[in-house]
């Protein structure tokens, strides 16, 4: 186990234009998740409803209002 | 529910759902097909012990990484669309994605992030032995993990294997082998990464054309040639069968979409491929202003006939004999089908009063109806048809549908005759002074990712209006949320790719100057 830690360790250590990369993925993870996911993508039906039943009973509501 | 829903939501949802989709799709590709390359050329390394094959893999596993790390993560987006602008088509659909969806994420994750790391860092620290396998795994691992989204995406053109809950309004899986070894899905799979491992080929031609011209890494060069173009060629061959495999199921399953592509508005016994066209802006059949003449058009005789029933002879049925419908071929009009669907849904409706009102008996009833075998083959198999008012709603854009699919195979068709010469010229060692073949095989670079642009619009465009076939119409999957925040979030996401794309092929170009060379990471 010890092994396998300081094999990644000395990976991250040793890498060169992988240190730009790294960097890319935390930023764009921190915009999807922390800006794009938070503040612009609810789930809208969580969070306006708090089981599944209203849940499923909006979307049946949605589909027999149609004429 | 066509009255209730704003169209300009409609448009917005479903272009912000293909920009990110499209510009996702920029970078899926070249990661399923270069692992592969990139495993070969290991192997040929761990076979010979020849340095140079080290020197090669290392650069193009450096691409590789640069491709992966821009590209991580793009996918997740489109998640959150599902919850946020597609929240009916989620709660729908959910069941069936679930498991597909949390296998590939379980796979993803442990296959690619365990063996990539290997594959980076691993080098002179592992044995070659097991760098090798590992970097085998990754490539089967990234490529098993697109499997599960693609299992997903063919169930939504051929919902197979569930079960619809009256109660719950979600489809619920009966049969998992049935929706995972559906026909479409592995024919989807295959077709997929088929021409992911063909964009990959023509991509390290390309790169090394580059290397070529500059008089630079001429050995690499060529090494990287023949190992890309042999690939390229034999993908070429798989992707060829595959896309033949995929028109006969589009045939079955979604004959609207096949008369899109071939622009076949009357159905024929002996129809013609359509090989080349050219649509009047203006001028559309007399009855039906989505039908746009044609004015050029090289058709090969029976060919479409013999594509799709292996019979010069058989009936391929046209835009008209869907929406009329055709007796005689067993063909039931457009509008019969959305009859049965308004009585589906109507069922529904009274099941759901029954049950508000109490009335027990009746709603036990009405179950038992609409869950019956014949109810379910009748009427609900036409479930979305319901939510429609016009029977045209069910043709997708001709025109695009039309020209996509024509581009993506007279592309096919090139890279397929691409991939030929630079095996002839590389093993006769021409390759080096065919200088204009070295600049078409740059330029075959961005053709091939227009021909993957113009696959999966064929794919998805070919299919509205339905997201999922026949069962739910787009304008019954979309959430009820204003526009504004959907133009908001589209344009958001046009700014975040494009920064992204620029960064790969900022951070691409600059390392390919740099060339090969050994160590780093």
């Amino acid at each position: 186990m010890k092994r396998i830690v300081q094999f990644y360790i000395n990976g991250f250590k040793e890498m060169t234009l992988g240190r730009t990369l790294w960097a890319i993925i935390l930023i764009k993870l921190f915009i999807l998740f922390f800006v794009l996911k938070l503040f612009f993508f609810p789930n809208l039906l969580k969070e306006n409803f708090s089981n599944d039943k209203d849940r499923g009973e909006h979307v049946i509501e949605n589909f027999i209002k149609s004429k | 529910m066509n009255e209730i829903v704003d169209l300009s939501l409609i448009d917005w949802s479903r272009g912000q759902f293909a920009l990110t989709a499209l510009y996702h799709w920029l970078f899926v590709p070249l990661t399923l097909g270069i692992t592969f390359i990139l495993a070969i050329m290991e192997t040929i390394y761990y076979k010979t012990g020849d340095p140079e094959w080290k020197k090669i893999t290392r650069f193009w596993m450096k691409v590789f990484g640069i491709n992966f790390a821009i590209g991580v993560a793009t996918g997740i987006i489109l998640e959150f669309q599902f919850g946020t602008n597609w929240s009916y088509y989620s709660w729908f659909v959910g069941d069936i994605f679930g498991a597909p969806l949390a296998i590939e994420g379980i796979m993803a994750f442990f296959m690619e992030s365990t063996f990539i790391a290997v594959m980076f860092f691993g080098w002179d620290k592992v044995s070659k032995r097991f760098h090798l396998v590992s970097t085998w795994l990754t490539a089967i691992g990234a490529n098993l993990s697109a499997l599960w989204i693609l299992v997903a995406n063919a169930w939504m053109q051929n919902p197979v294997g569930m079960q619809f809950n009256p109660d719950t309004a979600r489809n619920e899986m009966v049969n998992f082998w049935d929706v995972f070894l559906s026909p479409l899905a592995i024919n989807k799979f295959l077709h997929t990464i088929s021409s992911g491992f063909v964009l990959a080929g023509i991509f390290i031609i390309g790169i090394s054309a580059w290397f070529l011209l500059k008089k630079r890494e001429v050995p690499f060069a060529k090494k990287s040639i023949l190992v890309a173009a042999i690939f390229g060629f034999i993908s070429s061959l798989f992707l060829v069968t595959t896309g033949d495999g995929s028109a006969r199921l589009v045939a079955q399953h979604q004959p609207m979409k096949l008369a899109a592509m071939e622009g076949l508005y009357e159905g024929k016994n002996g129809a013609g491929l359509t090989a080349l066209g050219i649509f009047s802006p203006t001028k559309t059949d007399p009855e039906n202003d989505k039908l746009h003449d044609f004015i050029f058009k090289i058709e090969i005789p029976n060919a479409l006939s013999y594509m799709i029933h292996l019979d010069v002879n058989a009936f391929v049925p046209g835009v008209k004999d869907l929406l009329n419908g055709n007796e005689k071929e067993g063909i039931l009009a457009t509008t019969d089908k959305i009859s049965r669907g308004k009585m589906a849904i109507e069922t529904l409706r009274n099941y759901k009063n029954a049950l508000k009102e109490g009335r027990k008996d009746e709603a036990f009833q009405l179950k038992e109806k609409f869950m019956s075998k014949d109810f379910q083959a009748n009427y609900f198999k036409y479930f979305g048809y319901g939510f429609l008012t016009n029977a045209n709603d069910t043709i997708p854009s001709i025109p695009l549908v039309f020209y996509s699919f024509h581009i993506m195979v007279i592309l096919g068709s090139w890279f397929l005759l691409f991939f030929i010469l630079s095996i002839y010229f590389v093993v006769n060692n021409e390759i080096a002074r065919r200088r204009l073949f070295l600049k078409i095989a740059i330029l075959t670079i961005p053709l091939v990712y227009i021909a993957q642009m113009a696959g999966w619009t064929v794919a998805e465009v070919g299919r509205q209006p339905w997201v999922v076939q026949d069962l739910l119409p787009t304008v019954a999957a979309v959430s009820s949320i204003s526009a504004g925040s959907v133009i908001v979030t589209f344009w958001l996401f046009a700014l975040i790719f494009t920064i992204l794309l620029i960064a790969e092929v900022k951070i691409m170009t600059t390392q390919i100057k740099i060339g090969p060379k050994d160590g780093g990471h």
